[in-house]
């Protein structure tokens, strides 16, 4: 797309602001309609948006008829640990960020290195994770022990899903950097992991306040 | 045609259009057995001519499949057929059982059937489109196992596109899950349980991907738009329909004893269920609008872009309208199921056999496409067809909405039948619309013998 053009008369403009203000213009209107990665991606992550968005909004009705029963069990979820899984996924977002960085300046070996880091600290929250649910199940809890559970256990084992997901898409792309696949020019398929990867550490900022810490 | 073995699909194509008319027949019989309960009793009981109706749309459209199949499979794969004479005997096996199966309906009181053919040895009869007995279900199987084992090879030794893949993914699914109408257990909960797996996992998963993939196929031909944009449309629309549909499984176990999580897990999936139709149909168009060729059959083209939208109303909308769990808890197996049953039905998969029959038949029979009088005809064929399947659905939604009114809500329900007696004028409007669509079938079938000028393929 060529950048938007503007006519102005510049004769008027004598300390060239708005030949400054339309630069930034330009620059943003460009970044705006750059959309990282693959259009393709982008159509998941609103229709997984909408699937996790529905069930938030179903679970804020189911609580907000049993708020009592909701208030109770949250108390006996651990937050410290899942506080600790949500600096492991923080963290690896912003490994993620410097594996694009990487690559767009053409270190791919560097670019991996950040994946694996990446892969390595999905891996953490994995292990985290089971440890939860192993405590709930070794208490006994399962699905049909009341609503509040139904909902902790289901959208977090839905979550934990889509890091295994994403962790799996995070090895093919490292698979496919020490293939020597991408380049500074070409990381098409590096922005589209990450895109997806970010999209994983969003939706536990929105999951756990709403499940663990939201009373 | 670009390869002799595609001509296997011509008798698939023939015998489900017979079929479709047999189904259509039996429809219209016990449309009107729904207002006169005695029509035709005893000799077509109102519930052996629900049977034979769904039965017959089973089995026309799995030919659809097949003949679909093996029509496009050879040219996506660049290669004949691995065995034309396994798809000709599997044919006639497979219309032989399946005549055998509606005359055993028509002919024999269904309990002496089941006798008849060893239900007591291993029972899987008596299920709601499952009722086939136990010889012609291995049939099937044998049937659906060679009929795969022919497209493996065959696609092994030529080229793999995606559209083969997703197509034989679908067909493999297809025939893992119908090994559940062999499960048939003796807690009812479960019972039930599995028996979704056969139906729902069909019509709302790995049929919708012989659905995507057949369309997929015909839109590349039709528009000669570039293979690389229809695959991947194609990868993102079965990827929703899998993460959609497989879950909204979940909408069919609100009230059978099942747990209680599933009418959270069923609602929210099932809900979203209508996004890859949505697709579909904005795929379709978009691709009949970046076209770079007019392919001279405008017919095959209407009827693509028919399937994208009727599917997407009759699966998409009209299933969305009672599918989450409070709005099913009043519309639980009202007609509202049977108007979207109706249009979806015929919107997704009645249309996209339609489809690739309007494409390929020419081409079979030795021409680009049909006559511009012939494809005349066809497209008043899918006017008065899609019209009065509009109609059917309107009236039978009508009549269910009510339904759950007077039996369900109202401060004094009434009974089921007294229900059924004030809904009865839709009943009667449902069975005019059926005739309309009769007399479209008729067309469509008429629209195969004009002759006039065709263009050379």
């Amino acid at each position: 797309m060529p950048p938007s053009f503007v006519s102005i008369d510049e004769s008027c403009d004598e300390a060239g602001i708005l030949g400054n203000l339309m630069n930034t213009k330009t620059m943003l209107v460009n970044e705006t309609e750059d959309l990282p990665g693959d259009f393709a991606i982008w159509i998941f992550i609103l229709a997984e948006m909408l699937v996790f968005g529905v069930m938030f909004i179903v679970y804020a009705f189911a609580r907000s008829n049993q708020i009592e029963v909701f208030n109770e069990s949250q108390l006996t979820l651990s937050r410290a640990m899942g506080t600790l899984n949500t600096i492991i996924l923080i963290t690896s977002s912003y490994f993620v960020v410097r594996a694009v960085s990487a690559i767009k300046s053409g270190n791919s070996r560097q670019s991996a290195h950040w994946l694996l880091g990446t892969i390595f600290l999905g891996g953490m929250f994995v292990a985290v994770k089971l440890w939860e649910f192993n405590e709930k199940f070794s208490a006994g809890i399962t699905l049909e022990t009341n609503d509040f559970y139904m909902f902790y256990l289901t959208l977090t084992f839905f979550h934990l899903m889509h890091v295994l997901m994403g962790m799996i898409i995070l090895a093919c792309i490292v698979y496919k950097l020490k293939n020597g696949d991408y380049s500074a020019k070409e990381h098409f398929g590096v922005e589209t992991g990450a895109s997806f990867w970010h999209m994983v550490d969003l939706l536990w900022i929105i999951l756990f306040p709403l499940i663990y810490i939201i009373r | 045609m670009q390869y002799q073995s595609q001509a296997v699909a011509k008798p698939y194509f023939i015998a489900a259009i017979a079929l479709f008319v047999g189904q259509i027949i039996f429809g219209l019989i016990m449309g009107l057995q729904y207002v006169m309960g005695d029509f035709l009793f005893p000799e077509i009981p109102f519930n052996v001519a629900r049977m034979v109706h769904t039965n017959l749309l089973i089995v026309w459209l799995l030919f659809g499949f097949m003949g679909a199949t093996y029509y496009l499979i050879p040219e996506e794969s660049e290669t004949e057929l691995f065995s034309p004479k396994l798809a000709i005997i599997t044919f006639w096996v497979f219309l032989a059982a399946g005549v055998a199966t509606v005359l055993g309906y028509l002919l024999v009181p269904y309990a002496s059937l089941a006798k008849f053919t060893g239900n007591d040895l291993l029972a899987t009869m008596g299920r709601e489109f499952l009722e086939q007995p136990l010889p012609t279900k291995v049939g099937i199987v044998v049937v659906v196992l060679s009929f795969i084992f022919n497209v493996v090879m065959t696609m092994l030794k030529g080229r793999k596109t995606a559209i083969s893949l997703v197509l034989v993914l679908g067909l493999v699914g297809l025939a893992v899950f119908f090994l559940f109408s062999f499960y048939n257990p003796h807690n009812l909960v479960k019972d039930k349980y599995y028996w979704w797996w056969v139906v729902h996992l069909w019509v709302e998963g790995v049929w919708e991907l012989i659905l995507g993939a057949i369309l997929a196929f015909v839109l590349i031909k039709v528009t000669g738009v570039d293979r690389e944009v229809v695959e991947k449309w194609l990868y993102v629309i079965i990827t929703m329909t899998l993460i959609t549909g497989i879950i909204g499984t979940g909408h069919h176990y609100y009230w059978i004893g099942a747990p209680a999580y599933w009418q959270v897990w069923g609602s929210v999936f099932s809900a979203l269920e209508p996004i890859p139709f949505f697709m579909l149909t904005i795929f379709a168009f978009n691709m009949v609008n970046k076209r770079r060729r007019e392919h001279p059959n405008k017919a095959a083209t209407l009827w693509a872009l028919g399937t994208g939208v009727m599917a997407f109303l009759g699966a998409g909308v009209w299933g969305f309208m009672h599918t989450l769990a409070p709005v099913n808890y009043y519309t639980h197996g009202t007609q509202l199921t049977a108007a979207h049953g109706h249009m979806a039905f015929y919107g997704a998969y009645a249309m996209v056999v339609l489809t690739i029959i309007s494409y390929a038949m020419p081409i079979l029979r030795g021409r680009a496409a049909n006559s511009n009088k012939a494809q005349v005809v066809e497209m008043w064929s899918f006017w008065l067809m899609t019209v009065a399947m509009v109609f059917i659905t309107l009236f039978l939604t009508a009549a269910g909405v009510l339904q759950t009114w007077l039996q369900r809500i109202s401060t004094t329900p009434m009974s089921f039948m007294a229900t059924q007696d004030s809904v009865a004028i839709f009943y009667w409007m449902r069975e005019v619309s059926g005739v309309v669509f009769l007399i479209g079938l008729i067309v469509y079938i008429t629209s195969f013998f004009i002759k006039g000028e065709t263009k050379a393929s």
